[in-house]
């Protein structure tokens, strides 16, 4: 069991330097920043800035039609998506003229800020790749000579539209058009930076190939786009993780994550998303999965002020397999509207969703999950599951699973549980010596544990000093 | 007789009182316990008997209105749970709570490292002395990864209960009734593990309605519990008499006001 080795002295040394550490902030130094507020022009400039094809210049322009037509989505925490002001945003900045490529190039005070988040060190222990986003444009990206022997193409997504724009355009949009939803349009329409990465037939990617992400100017909107292809018979596991400074106003991030794995692939995606607590995190998340390929979400959402975020899994070809793992914290003041969906197309496809969630000092979580089922898609499988723990009795969770199911031949296992810590199970491990924090951090460890034994050591260490973080100064 | 550290004398309950929900469950209880020493407290069902357990380790829903306690030189009733039990006291519940989630090694870690400190040889020790305390309770070692108490029996709680007990070594055990629920062997496990953990420099106070643990765990005094206090007090042979007469011959017993020295030695 991975998460028995972790070391809770380790989650406890990290105290309470979340604002030094996460929360600190460089001066803004722009090569580039737009004006703020949405616009032709502003798209664009974008467009221009990147020196792009003239296919993807149009899809910009026509997304920015669907998301100025579009209304806002009439479900979910209206009230606060319809706080957001798209006037008060700057929709891109370039933080420096071009990509660096070795450690050295990269400025003073953007390596300060990577230092600070530890990258070069996770990337001198096990990184196979690092792409770190700072603001809009990846400005330091590395890559292990055998990646590239291989044919993995790992970069980030300006780089892949420029460098092999015919792969680019074959699957750009295919499995999240821009007509999707309001923020994929908006995303569209003025995306910048996300990964792009294509892995051949037969290749398997041993070490998780990870970015990192980082907002760093007040009223600026995030829009990464990351497109990962596996292709037949290959293996790859992508980890993203995010961390935001704190501002006192709201900054949006809204991201689209399309995978495409065909036939006999493999693919798992792992997020543990840590935005500060002013952020809007609103992303669409989808896969097609095609005959006999494995799609892995593991989904993690600890941060933000606001987050809509439900992986999506389109199982198209026979014997194709999902699984959605997800847990979301939501504390004082935070929504996590968080969720699954699985679509079973095709016969034989199994799909299994876990989901997580703890609510605590008035914090609210949500839970939206979807499954369909097909009536082609015989002798499916289908498992949800969703574990909600509320800490008081002021915080919230609620439920909203939606089953469609136009097939007979379908087996079909759903559970859904509320529990809350009891003050007998703090006081059974206080008396063995516990102080009430340590038991209550023990009790939320032990509920996420399903969650964390699926990371990677240095993940399942990083979530759990996140969760320390927020469960401190928790009383009674 | 004094307090004095030289009579061996190792925790000190002085007139104590609780209260639980407003009502006075246990009403003036003296009691002293010697290193070395097993105490049995015998008595009916509602005599008060859980209620002083749970309050001296500090329940939130007991309250403790007047008296003293002292362990070792330590005045209990100044800390709270986590306190008294890194203090060196420890109950075994009577029903213990089911943690779901959290494995039983990492509970046990926990438990260990808030006695014994987090240095690296501790980690180490922690591991071998866990196994052994699997064994030494006849239970399989993949109880590690179960999660504590979850889907239990009622015999396995106990086993783990006096499981924790050995691992953690405290100075002063208190046993609420830990044979209830368990069959005649896993009563004798349950025994030689107690009997194992007890030593000369250790008190055990074994709270129980039946003398049948008893015939394992030979206590040295047998107190009387009645209605929130103690009404008599003597050798094993008392529990013997308990077993043969039932609890109504003592039921217009006054209660006693001495702190236990009749039974000091």
């Amino acid at each position: 069991m991975p998460n028995e080795t972790i070391n809770q002295e380790d989650v406890r040394t990290i105290g309470n330097d979340y604002e030094s550490k996460y929360g600190f902030h460089d001066p803004e130094k722009y090569f580039h920043k737009s004006r703020k507020g949405l616009s032709h022009e502003v798209v664009e400039m974008i467009s221009r800035m990147k020196d792009e094809p003239e296919w993807m210049r149009e899809f910009r322009h026509k997304a920015l039609d669907i998301f100025l037509s579009k209304p806002m989505p009439k479900w979910g925490n209206t009230d606060l998506m319809n706080s957001i002001d798209f006037d008060d945003i700057h929709y891109y900045i370039k933080p420096t003229e071009k990509q660096m490529n070795s450690w050295d190039e990269v400025p003073e005070d953007i390596k300060k800020t990577f230092d600070r988040l530890g990258v070069p060190e996770a990337e001198r222990k096990f990184l196979a790749g690092v792409s770190a986003q700072y603001e809009s444009e990846v400005v330091y990206h590395s890559f292990q000579k055998d990646l590239e022997e291989q044919g993995v193409i790992f970069l980030d997504m300006d780089s892949g539209v420029r460098e092999h724009p015919d792969l680019v355009r074959k699957y750009f949009a295919t499995v999240i058009p821009a007509a999707d939803n309001k923020f994929a349009a908006l995303n569209s329409a003025v995306w910048s930076g996300g990964s792009f990465i294509y892995v051949p037939p037969g290749v398997e990617v041993k070490i998780p190939l990870q970015a990192y992400f980082r907002i760093n100017a007040e009223n600026m909107g995030q829009f990464e786009r990351t497109l990962i292809i596996a292709d037949k018979g290959s293996r790859v596991h992508y980890i993203e993780g995010c961390t935001a400074p704190v501002y006192s106003t709201n900054s949006l991030h809204s991201a689209v994550v399309e995978l495409v794995s065909l036939d006999d692939s493999y693919i798992r995606y792992t997020t543990i998303q840590n935005w500060s607590h002013n952020i809007f995190n609103l992303v669409t998340k989808r896969a097609k999965a095609f005959k006999n390929a494995t799609v892995e979400w593991v989904d993690g959402n600890i941060g933000s002020k606001f987050t809509m975020k439900y992986p999506c899994i389109y199982l198209m070809g026979e014997g194709a397999k999902g699984e959605i793992l997800s847990v979301a914290f939501a504390g004082e003041g935070q929504h996590q509207d968080s969720g699954a969906k699985v679509i079973h197309a095709a016969p034989r496809t199994t799909s299994r969703v876990t989901s997580k969630s703890i609510s605590k000092d008035g914090g609210r979580a949500s839970y939206r999950g979807l499954v369909k089922v097909y009536p082609n898609a015989d002798k499916c499988k289908v498992s949800v599951e969703c574990d909600a723990l509320l800490l008081d009795e002021k915080s919230r969770t609620d439920t909203y699973p939606t089953m469609e199911i136009d097939n007979d031949d379908v087996v079909i296992e759903h559970e859904a549980r509320v529990s809350k810590m009891a003050e007998e199970q703090i006081f059974y491990l206080t008396s063995r010596g516990l102080t009430e924090d340590e038991a209550r951090l023990l009790i939320v460890n032990g509920f996420i544990n399903p969650f964390v034994k699926e990371l990677p050591m240095e993940y399942a260490i990083e979530l759990n000093r996140l969760i320390q973080l927020e469960m401190e100064g928790s009383v009674g | 007789m004094g307090f004095i550290v030289d009579t061996g004398l190792l925790m000190s309950i002085k007139d104590v009182h609780v209260t639980v929900e407003g009502k006075e469950v246990v009403k003036g209880l003296s009691l002293d316990i010697y290193r070395g020493k097993k105490h049995a407290i015998m008595g009916p069902n509602g005599s008060g008997k859980s209620s002083l357990a749970n309050a001296l380790v500090g329940h939130p829903s007991y309250e403790i209105t007047s008296g003293e306690v002292w362990l070792d030189g330590v005045n209990l009733l100044e800390l709270g749970a986590t306190e008294r039990s890194r203090a060196g006291l420890f109950l075994a519940f009577q029903y213990p709570m089911a943690v779901p989630g959290v494995t039983v090694s990492s509970f046990l870690r926990s438990a260990y490292k808030a006695h014994r400190g987090d240095g690296e040889d501790v980690l180490r020790k922690f591991r071998k002395e866990m196994n052994e305390a699997f064994d030494k309770l006849e239970m399989n070692r993949e109880f590690a990864g179960r999660y504590v108490n979850d889907g239990f029996s009622g015999g396995e709680k106990k086993r783990f209960e006096i499981l924790q007990m050995s691992l953690l070594k405290p100075k002063v055990s208190i046993l609420d009734e830990t044979d209830s629920g368990l069959d005649i062997d896993a009563l004798k496990v349950v025994s030689k593990g107690i009997n194992l953990t007890s030593s000369e420099d250790t008190g055990t106070l074994l709270v129980t309605h039946y003398q049948r643990i008893l015939n394992y765990v030979k206590p040295d005094h047998v107190h009387v519990m009645m209605n929130g206090r103690l009404v008599r007090s003597g050798g094993p042979e008392l529990a013997a008499e308990l077993e043969d007469k039932g609890y109504d011959w003592l039921k217009s017993e006054p209660a006693l006001s001495n702190r236990g020295a009749d039974y000091a030695e």
